[in-house]
């Protein structure tokens, strides 16, 4: 039976420090968290159209992971045709965290990295949840 | 979008799968924190798809200059095809090939090593601000 591999693509957004928890927390997965079940794809080469980029999202469940309401890793992934399992927003956990006040875009301060830390949880809970019913569908 | 004259676009690759991608973000950043801060402004590279057409006129309005991790130079690219040809592209390889003591691997949190590459990427950009400014001065 082929192996699931989730495609996890954070918006990356670089105007401010959510989009680098977005970032910090898909790297908490891929390296750290779910390394054999994961992997990651540039979100820049997916929007210029790059037939691998193009491939592998459609041929695996993607997780877009979103900064803001511009929500451009989904509109990405839906744009290229990809298989969206799921869609995280950055903002949705930090409104259910309301104490944490994350800042930086180079560096995260501790609230960031706090909160990066329950946004890797939920990508991960997110991402067995993605594997479970794959396997299912390819029994 | 509020417009503002004399600033320079600084479009950066931000590419996930790569450490040059990180090392192109944070370049980027520095430039826009410390370097540059009253000169320099960007826009995610992919909000030029997502976004509306505010967005798509960011490079009619501004110069701009592409920060690309790698040789597919998507920053560019991008840029390009969705908004206006860039008046410069930096590509993080190429100045890595530079330094070559300089090593990069991790894309999460960066290193001394990987920060002081980022930060002669970002004197390379600084510089070209500085040329791209004095052009429209002339």
């Amino acid at each position: 039976m082929k192996k699931c591999k989730v495609i996890v693509i954070p918006c990356s957004g670089i105007g401010k420090s959510l989009g680098t928890v977005g970032r910090v927390a898909t790297y908490k997965v891929i390296e750290q968290l779910r390394p054999n079940d994961t992997r990651t794809v540039c979100l820049a080469l997916l929007t210029m159209g790059d037939p691998e980029a193009r491939r592998l999202v459609k041929e695996n469940p993607c997780i877009s992971i979103d900064g803001c309401p511009a929500q451009c890793s989904k509109k990405n992934i839906e744009a290229s045709k990809g298989d969206l399992a799921y869609s995280i927003m950055v903002t949705d956990i930090l409104r259910e965290n309301r104490g944490l006040k994350p800042e930086g875009v180079i560096q995260l301060n501790t609230q960031g990295e706090k909160l990066a830390e329950i946004v890797a949880r939920k990508i991960v809970e997110k991402v067995d949840d993605t594997c479970t019913r794959t396997i299912f569908r390819r029994m | 979008m509020a417009l503002a004259k004399d600033k320079v676009g600084i479009i950066s690759c931000s590419g996930e799968d790569l450490p040059e991608g990180t090392i192109s973000r944070v370049a980027t950043r520095i430039v826009l924190e410390k370097l540059r801060p009253d000169d320099t402004v960007t826009i995610c590279l992919p909000l030029f798809l997502a976004g509306s057409e505010d967005e798509r006129a960011f490079a009619r309005v501004f110069p701009t200059i592409a920060v690309d991790g790698c040789s597919k130079k998507c920053a560019e690219t991008g840029t390009k095809k969705f908004s206006g040809k860039p008046v410069a592209t930096i590509v993080v390889s190429e100045i890595m090939k530079k330094y070559p003591s300089l090593k990069v691997k991790s894309k999460e949190k960066l290193s001394p090593e990987e920060m002081e590459l980022a930060r002669k990427v970002a004197e390379e950009i600084a510089k070209k601000v500085d040329e791209i400014l004095c052009k429209k001065i002339k």
